[in-house]
């Protein structure tokens, strides 16, 4: 899987590429990994506001939908209107054309929060470790239920 | 890998759509283990199966299964089974996996002192084998004249070695069959089947495209299009109501449904504005609310975006407008006849 250097990463999954004071935003190659074939895209209006952690757009696989949040604050300069016609380029290129939006952002503090390529890496990692537990925890739980 | 009703399940191998691309096109294999199986015996088994369940078991003949329902006395619905009545006395039930610990406790509280009623669900693995190409691959593993076995009729014989029983049915709205063997021989059957159907584009299938297939042909996923308080008469599953029959639980309370009206029923719907309708999004008629979605996706088949949904019977006739919310956005759709897919026939 891949996560290319010189983007920042949220733990929401989505990308962010800083030029300057515009934050161009999608989703990593995890996220759509996950969610399977994207077959929707549902994404805000130029003009509009975007805040820090709060969703801005909806993805859709499937079989299930999943908000995106905005991993800065700021206002929408242009949308890929590409993308609810071609889903599925989410899918097949998740940091070119499949980017979401662009953003002007009010703060750039914010992307303080995120983090680096290897950082990112590291924590999908973690993650996966954590979903491994969950699930050994799982089978303790019904191992126990069987007992009774 | 997820978990469903205790066990971990393939969601995907190769992606939702090409799967179910697959499976309409050539072939595609499901581990459905999940699946749970009760077995009733006793010299008075089939009689009982016939009075626990509003379908018609005195109409089948050898070999033959049957769609069917355990209802309660409400005219609930407890789950959508499959009945396989081996003998007389010996009835075999394929149950929803996340129902199998409830249906069984159901089944054996209704059971007399001359039925035996046994959870065997840990004894066998059933692989689902669909698709236009189903009876060819299947046609290499085993003696028995595919091309005899009529639609939800079933044998036991042996694939590729291995002793099974197989059942002309499936979950998919294609041509198919289920196949049922010990657990202990599911590995080799599932890859006898895999080798068999390698040169015709057999395709491993997972829970998201068993999903969307079922959802084309409108067929009901408990929990979804049917509860413990939604009826069959709701669900539009009359056609498995026998009201002819004396008696079988639940009959008084659907006769007085039937009488007094269907305040509800279940629709199919297909949006007109963009937007994918999901599970227990509102549904609105001329601005008042007048149901929910049970199951939406995009169709990998038709490219739409389709729904099942309950809405209020006057309401519910084929042409109507309504409006999904959906995200707080209220979005057109437009009811449709169920299924959204059905295949064609061959002959």
């Amino acid at each position: 899987m891949e996560f290319p250097e010189g983007l920042k990463y949220s733990k929401e999954h989505e990308w962010v590429l800083v030029e300057d004071k515009v934050a161009i935003i999608g989703i990593t190659e995890f996220a759509e990994h996950e969610l399977g074939d994207v077959v929707y895209v549902e994404l805000p209006e130029v003009g509009e506001k975007v805040v820090k952690d709060d969703p801005f757009a909806a993805v859709e696989s499937v079989k299930a939908v999943s908000d995106v949040f905005a991993p800065v604050s700021g206002t929408v300069l242009e949308i890929n209107d590409t993308l609810p016609e071609n889903p599925e380029t989410i899918n097949d290129d998740p940091y070119g054309d499949g980017w979401m939006i662009k953003v002007e952002m009010t703060d750039k503090d914010d992307l303080k929060d995120l983090m680096s390529a290897e950082e990112y890496a590291e924590y999908i990692e973690q993650q996966k470790e954590e979903d491994d537990d969950d699930d050994e925890e799982e089978k303790r739980k019904d191992e126990d239920e069987d007992e009774e | 890998m997820v978990e469903f009703a205790g066990w971990d399940m393939p969601v995907q191998y190769n992606g939702v759509i090409e799967e179910h691309l697959a499976v309409r096109g050539r072939a595609g294999l499901f581990d459905v283990s999940h699946m749970g199986e009760v077995e009733v015996r006793g010299a008075g088994a089939l009689d009982f199966c016939q009075k626990l369940t509003p379908n018609d078991l005195s109409r089948l003949k050898p070999g033959q299964a049957q769609y069917n329902l355990l209802l309660n006395e409400r005219g609930g619905t407890v789950d959508d089974i499959v009945i396989y009545p081996l003998k007389a006395d010996h009835v075999f039930i394929c149950v929803n996996a996340s129902n199998t610990d409830k249906d069984f406790d159901w089944i054996a509280k209704h059971g007399g002192a001359n039925v035996k009623v046994e959870n065997t669900s840990e004894r066998y693995v059933q692989i689902a084998l669909q698709g236009p190409l189903a009876e060819k691959i299947l046609q290499r593993l085993t003696a028995a004249r595919l091309e005899e076995l009529k639609t939800f009729y079933f044998f036991f014989g042996a694939v590729g070695g291995i002793d099974s029983m197989v059942a002309r049915t499936g979950y998919t709205g294609e041509d198919g069959f289920e196949i049922f063997c010990e657990s202990s021989e599911g590995e080799k059957l599932w890859d006898a089947l895999m080798d068999a159907g390698s040169e015709h584009g057999l395709q491993a299938a997972g829970l998201g495209a068993r999903d969307t297939l079922r959802l084309e042909r409108a067929l009901p996923l408990y929990g979804h299009e049917l509860d413990d308080v939604t009826t069959p008469l709701e669900a539009g599953l009359d056609w498995v109501v026998k009201f002819s029959k004396d008696s079988f639980l639940g009959r008084e309370a659907l006769l007085k449904q039937k009488q007094e009206g269907i305040r509800r029923r279940l629709v199919g719907l297909e949006m007109s504005d963009p937007g994918i309708a999901r599970s227990h999004y509102p549904i609105f008629r001329t601005g008042e609310r007048t149901g929910e979605v049970t199951s939406g996706t995009k169709s990998p088949t038709l490219g739409k975006a389709i729904a099942m949904a309950y809405v209020r019977a006057e309401h519910a006739a084929v042409g109507n407008s309504v409006e999904v919310e959906i995200r707080g956005r209220r979005a057109a759709a437009r009811i449709v006849p169920l299924p959204f897919y059905r295949r064609q026939p061959v002959k």
